[in-house]
C-alpha cells in the first residue's frame, strides 16, 4: 500500500466517523423539532415547580396545541374544558364528540397527579347535547360548586367542576 | 356544540379511529434509519481493521471476512429484534453502541497486531489475541441485550424488585472481598474469579443499584423535597431524610477502603448525588453531595497512600515519569503524536501505553484518530447519553423518568471520568470506557443498558392504547 493510498484511506475513515456523527445528528434535530405540537404549553408550570416536584404529563395525544390561561383568547370551535386552578392550569381541552376520562392513569384524557385524585376519578360525556359528568366511584369525589356528585350530572357551562386540588369549567 | 374538532386538538380518544389511517399522528419509528447507521458503522470496522492490517503490512487479516460476517450478523440481529420487540424505541442508541463496540474491536485487533509485531522481534511466543475473546463477549453482550428485549416489555415491572435490585448490587459490590472469590488485579480488588473466568460485578451492579435508586427515590422523593430545615439561609433536609446519602456516601468510602478503586466509588455516590437532585429537584441535594465528597477526598487523601499517589501524579506527571505517570506520560505523548487528524490506524505507537486495550484504548485511539477522531467518539457519546434524557423525558411514569436518566447518568459520569483521567484533566481513575474497552463485564453491562434504555424509550414513544368508550345511555341523567 503506497503512502498516498494510506493517507487516503485515513481520511475516508475520519469521514465515514463524522458521517455516521452526522447522520444522528440529523436524526436528532428531527426528533426535537416533532414534539413541538405535541408537548404542553403550559403557562404555569414554572411557578408551580416547586410545590410539585415533577409537573404531571398528559398522555401526548391528548394534548391541545395551545393552552392559555384564559378561555377567552382559544381559537377553538365547540365547547372547551378549561383547568382554572390545580397544578394543570392554564390547560384547555376541547370537547368533542367522545368522553373524556379524568384521574391518576396514565392513560386518562387528563392526568392530574394530585394525592387527592384517584386513578379513575371522573368521566365526562357527551348526551343529548349536554355534557354529563359522572364520578367513577372515587375517593374524594367530584364537586360541582359545594355539591358532590352522586350520580351523573349534566355539567352547567361555567360552573366549577372541583377535583382533587383541580378546578375545572366549561365553557361553549 | 358538537362541531367536531380538528384533529390535532383531539383528545386521544376521539382519535382512535384516525390513528390508523392518519399517517401523521403514528410517531415515525426510523427503524430504517438505524440500519443505515448500522450499516455505517459496520463499514467503518471493515474499513479500520482493512486500514490496520495495510499500514502495519500485516495484509488483509486472518479470518477477517468471518468476523466481520459474524459482527454484522449479531448488529443485524440485534436490529431485527429491536424491530420486533420494541418497534417505537430510540433510533439511535442501537447504531451508536454498536460503532463504539466495533471501534474498541478495531483498536483491540490493531494492538494485538502490535504486540505479535513485538513478540516476533523478541523471538517470544505469539501471544494470544484479544480480539476474538472480545467478539465473544460481544456475541453474549447482544445475546443478553435480547434477552432483556424479549422478557422485558415494559420497564415498570422492575419498580416491583426494587429491594431485591438494592440487595443484588450490594451483593455483587461486596462479591470480591470475599476471599478466595475475590481476585486483586493491579492494585483494585474487583474482580471474582471462578473457573479461569474472572468477572467485574461492579459493572453488573451499577445497573442493579440504578434500578434500586429509582425505585427508592420515587416512593420517598416527596418527603425528600419538600420537608425542609432552614439554616444558615438554604433550606437544608432534616436530619433524618439526610439518611440516603449519608448511607450512600459511607459505601462509597468502603468501596474506596477495601477495594481500593477510586473510579467506582466516585460513579456510584455521583450517581446518587445526580439522581437525588432529579427526583427532588432540589438543589440543596448536590450542595450536600459536592460538600460530602470534597470531604471523602480530602479524608482519603490524606488516609490512603494509592489516592495520594494518583493526585500526584496528576498534578505533575512528568516528574513520576518513569513511576506512576509512566502510563498517563505515554498517553499525553500518544495524543500528541496524533495531533489534529491523527496517524492513521495503524501508523501510531499506542502499544507504549501500558493497558492501551482497556483503562486507555481512548488514548490509543486518540493517537491513531487524531483530535478530529477523539472529538467524533465523543459526540458519539454525548449524543447515547441525549439519547437516554430525552427517553427520561418523554417516558410518562415517574420510575422510568429517573431509571432512564440514572442510567444515563451512569454513562456519562464513567464517560467523563475516564476521557478526564486519560486527557489529565481529573486524577486518573480504574473505570472502563463503555463499549470500547477491552473486557467481558463491563461490554454486557452496558449492552444490558442499552436494551433497557431502548424498552424505556419505546415505551416512551408508543401511541397511546385507545381507550373503549364506556356504552352510554345505561346510566341515568339527573338534571339538576
Amino acid at each position: 500500500m503506497t503512502e498516498l493510498g494510506l493517507t487516503l484511506v485515513r481520511m475516508a475513515f475520519l469521514a465515514g466517523l463524522w458521517l455516521f456523527v452526522i447522520a444522528a445528528v440529523i436524526v436528532l434535530r428531527r426528533d426535537l423539532a416533532q414534539p413541538k405540537d405535541v408537548r404542553p404549553t403550559n403557562s404555569a408550570a414554572p411557578a408551580k415547580r416547586t410545590r410539585t416536584p415533577r409537573p404531571p404529563k398528559q398522555p401526548k395525544t391528548a394534548k391541545p396545541p395551545k393552552a392559555s390561561r384564559s378561555t377567552r383568547d382559544t381559537k377553538t370551535s365547540g365547547p372547551t374544558l378549561t383547568v382554572v386552578d390545580g397544578p394543570l392550569v392554564g390547560t384547555v381541552i376541547p370537547l368533542g364528540t367522545t368522553q373524556i376520562t379524568i384521574g391518576r392513569a396514565a392513560d386518562s384524557t387528563i392526568v392530574i397527579d394530585d394525592d387527592y385524585v384517584s386513578s379513575r376519578h371522573a368521566r365526562i360525556y357527551p348526551s343529548e347535547g349536554a355534557w354529563i359528568v359522572e364520578d367513577l366511584g372515587s375517593t374524594n369525589g367530584s364537586w360541582i360548586d359545594r355539591t358532590r356528585l352522586t350520580a351523573p350530572t349534566v355539567l352547567p357551562v361555567g360552573a366549577p367542576l372541583r377535583i382533587g386540588r383541580t378546578t375545572l369549567q366549561m365553557s361553549s | 356544540m358538537r362541531a367536531a374538532p380538528t384533529s390535532g386538538r383531539l383528545p386521544h380518544t376521539g382519535a382512535r379511529a384516525m390513528s390508523q389511517t392518519e399517517t401523521g399522528r403514528r410517531p415515525a419509528t426510523r427503524r430504517n434509519r438505524e440500519l443505515f447507521l448500522l450499516i455505517i458503522a459496520w463499514g467503518l470496522g471493515v474499513l479500520g481493521t482493512l486500514q490496520v492490517g495495510w499500514a502495519t503490512g500485516e495484509g488483509t487479516p486472518q479470518r477477517f471476512w468471518i468476523t466481520a460476517s459474524v459482527v454484522g450478523v449479531l448488529a443485524l440481529l440485534a436490529h431485527i429484534i429491536v424491530r420486533w420487540r420494541v418497534p417505537f424505541a430510540d433510533p439511535l442508541l442501537l447504531p451508536l453502541a454498536t460503532l463504539l463496540t466495533i471501534l474498541g474491536m478495531t483498536m483491540i485487533y490493531r494492538l494485538d497486531v502490535a504486540a505479535a509485531q513485538r513478540a516476533i522481534r523478541n523471538n517470544s511466543p505469539p501471544p494470544t489475541p484479544d480480539v476474538y475473546s472480545q467478539l465473544i463477549w460481544f456475541a453474549v453482550g447482544v445475546t443478553l441485550f435480547i434477552v432483556v428485549l424479549l422478557i422485558l416489555r415494559d420497564h415498570r415491572v422492575l419498580q416491583r424488585y426494587t429491594y431485591t435490585a438494592g440487595l443484588i448490587g450490594l451483593a455483587l459490590l461486596l462479591l470480591p472481598l470475599i476471599p478466595g472469590l475475590g481476585a486483586t488485579i493491579n492494585g483494585a480488588t474487583l474482580w471474582v474469579r471462578f473457573g479461569g473466568l474472572s468477572f467485574q460485578p461492579a459493572e453488573l451492579a451499577k445497573i442493579a443499584l440504578t434500578i434500586f435508586f429509582a425505585g427508592y427515590l420515587v416512593v420517598k422523593r416527596d418527603s425528600l423535597a419538600l420537608v425542609r430545615v432552614r439554616f444558615l439561609g438554604i433550606g437544608l433536609p432534616r436530619p433524618r431524610d439526610l439518611g440516603p446519602i449519608v448511607v450512600a456516601w459511607v459505601f462509597s468510602l468502603g468501596i474506596l477502603i477495601f477495594q481500593r478503586d477510586l473510579g467506582t466509588s466516585l460513579l456510584f455516590f455521583g450517581l446518587f448525588v445526580a439522581m437525588l437532585y432529579i427526583a427532588t429537584q432540589r438543589r440543596s441535594w448536590i450542595v450536600l453531595g459536592v460538600g460530602l465528597f470534597a470531604v471523602g477526598s480530602v479524608f482519603s487523601y490524606l488516609a490512603f497512600n494509592h489516592v495520594r499517589v494518583r493526585v500526584q501524579v496528576w498534578i505533575d506527571p512528568f516528574a513520576f515519569a518513569d513511576t506512576g505517570g509512566y502510563q498517563i506520560v505515554q498517553s499525553l505523548y500518544g495524543f500528541a503524536n496524533g495531533g489534529m487528524l491523527g496517524t492513521g490506524l495503524g501508523r501510531g505507537y499506542p502499544q507504549l501505553v501500558p493497558f492501551a486495550n482497556t483503562d486507555f484504548v481512548l488514548a490509543a485511539l486518540g493517537e491513531e484518530l487524531g483530535l478530529v477522531g477523539f472529538i467524533a467518539i465523543i459526540m458519539i457519546y454525548a449524543i447515547m447519553v441525549q439519547r437516554g434524557f430525552r427517553a427520561a423525558v418523554a417516558v410518562r411514569d415517574p420510575f422510568g423518568q429517573l431509571l432512564a436518566a440514572g442510567l444515563s447518568i451512569t454513562l456519562a459520569l464513567q464517560i467523563f471520568v475516564i476521557v478526564g483521567g486519560v486527557t489529565r484533566l481529573i486524577p486518573l481513575t480504574g473505570l472502563t470506557t463503555p463499549f470500547l474497552s477491552y473486557g467481558g463485564s463491563s461490554l454486557i453491562a452496558n449492552w444490558i443498558l442499552v436494551a433497557l434504555l431502548l424498552v424505556i424509550s419505546h415505551r416512551a414513544r408508543q401511541p397511546i392504547p385507545a381507550v373503549e368508550p364506556i356504552p352510554e345511555g345505561a346510566t341515568q341523567v339527573v338534571q339538576r
